[in-house]
């Protein structure tokens, strides 16, 4: 069977039980052995592997200071002599997602180690990561964390062996987009004929190839004349009427307010309130500012840097949105912003 | 369109290519680090160059 795999594992400050939202800030760190998730972990391994060490980083951290948290990350990685690094599994938390994607890429370059992550398919570090990383699809729900460990922890150390791997979804990982030759048993014009028939006849059929997806709308062109232009404030960062009067879910939202800003020069902290569970909320709350720049973009206006503040701010609490919800929001609020005479948006977000 | 945030890469992925990097997650428009006065001046010259990105051929 040979020696046991010294494994390192990568966690976020949540799960390496240093804090919540509110420890987004923890700077990289290092606890000795399991800690957390990586015991269900270690039970995965079994007689295959140890933990012998846990790598952490707060998510805020992470996302603002990327270079240095890698840095002191691969420092500690070379330190452990781990042979596989387990990154995850991150569910739907995005900020997470990319951090163990992007920790994962920057150990397999650096030190050749052999890597694997966990996240849900539609987290952003898959788009990101999952070509050139080994990600395994944790769906979306906690309740399925020593699922995704052991399915992780196998592939893990099939890598570390270099067992052959069969296909993706036999593997349980996300397809990377790499392409092997094999020989099937029909010649490929059978094999389109046979699709075609079936399709005639309703049965379902399994493309052979995925089609690309392509990426949304082209940009505009560039605003010709900023200081006659009706700009326009949106965010996906939660904000709300003081009391959120229209009930605003703090995430996976279908719907957006609209919240009318005539005549405000500021936005009260009093009057106006942060609703989102994917960020501690507090600053914002503080000083509403921090998420919709509105004293600013008032400023701007009575200097004539813009032509004019659209009167209406339009905002969603983007947590764990559905992408096709997402999408519905977005083309609602560009669809009323034309409609306005809107040139310019300025959208801020966490 | 310009769009202030922190995780650039993702927004370009999904094509938002007008990014511009915010003043941090919980703070896209400021920095509570900075006294109040700065925190504005802070927030103005990030308003200003997202203002020119809009300009500008991406």
């Amino acid at each position: 069977m040979g020696a046991k795999i010294r494994v390192v594992h990568y966690l976020n400050q949540f799960f390496a039980q240093i804090g919540s939202e509110e420890k987004g800030d923890a700077g990289p760190g290092y606890k000795p052995g399991a800690v957390g998730p990586g015991r269900a972990l270690e039970q995965a391994l079994g007689a295959n592997g140890d933990v012998v060490g846990t790598i952490y980083c707060g998510d805020n951290y992470f996302a603002e200071h990327e270079e240095a948290a890698l840095g002191r990350l691969l420092r500690q990685i070379a330190d452990c002599q781990a042979d596989l690094l387990i990154a995850g599994p991150a569910f739907e938390s995005g900020r997470y997602g990319v951090a163990c994607g992007a920790v994962c890429q920057a150990a397999q370059a650096r030190f050749g180690i052999v890597a694997v992550a966990g996240m849900d398919e539609r987290n952003a570090g898959a788009a990101l990561f999952r070509k050139s990383v080994y990600i395994v699809d944790s769906g979306p729900s906690l309740a399925r964390m020593t699922a995704a460990l052991q399915r992780m922890a196998g592939l893990g150390l099939k890598l570390a062996r270099g067992t052959p791997l069969g296909k993706p979804e036999d593997e349980g990982h996300l397809a990377r987009g790499i392409k092997r030759n094999e020989f099937a048993a029909k010649p490929p014009a059978e094999r389109a004929v046979d699709m075609l028939l079936a399709k005639l006849r309703g049965d379902s059929i399994q493309p052979e190839i995925t089609p690309p997806q392509f990426t949304s709308a082209k940009p505009a062109p560039p605003l010709s004349d900023l200081s006659s232009a009706l700009i326009a404030l949106v965010t996906d960062g939660g904000l709300v009427a003081e009391g959120n009067p229209e009930k605003m879910a703090p995430g996976r939202p279908t719907r957006f307010t609209s919240i009318p800003v005539t005549n405000l020069e500021r936005l009260d902290p009093a009057a106006f309130d942060v609703v989102h569970s994917g960020y501690d909320t507090m600053l914002a709350n503080q000083d509403p500012h921090r998420l919709v720049p509105l004293d600013t973009m008032r400023e701007l206006a009575n200097e004539g840097v813009i032509g004019a503040l659209y009167e209406v701010i339009h905002a969603t609490g983007g947590a764990h949105a559905a992408v096709e919800n997402a999408t519905s929001i977005g083309r609602q609020i560009a669809a009323r912003l034309k409609a306005a005479g809107v040139q310019g948006v300025i959208l801020t977000s966490t | 369109m310009a769009q202030i945030c922190t995780m650039i890469p993702v927004a370009k992925e999904v094509g938002s290519l007008r990014a511009i990097a915010s003043g941090g997650i919980v703070s896209p428009t400021g920095n509570p680090e900075l006294a109040p006065e700065k925190e504005k001046e802070f927030r103005r010259e990030l308003i200003l160059r997202a203002l020119k990105i809009l300009q500008e051929e991406v």
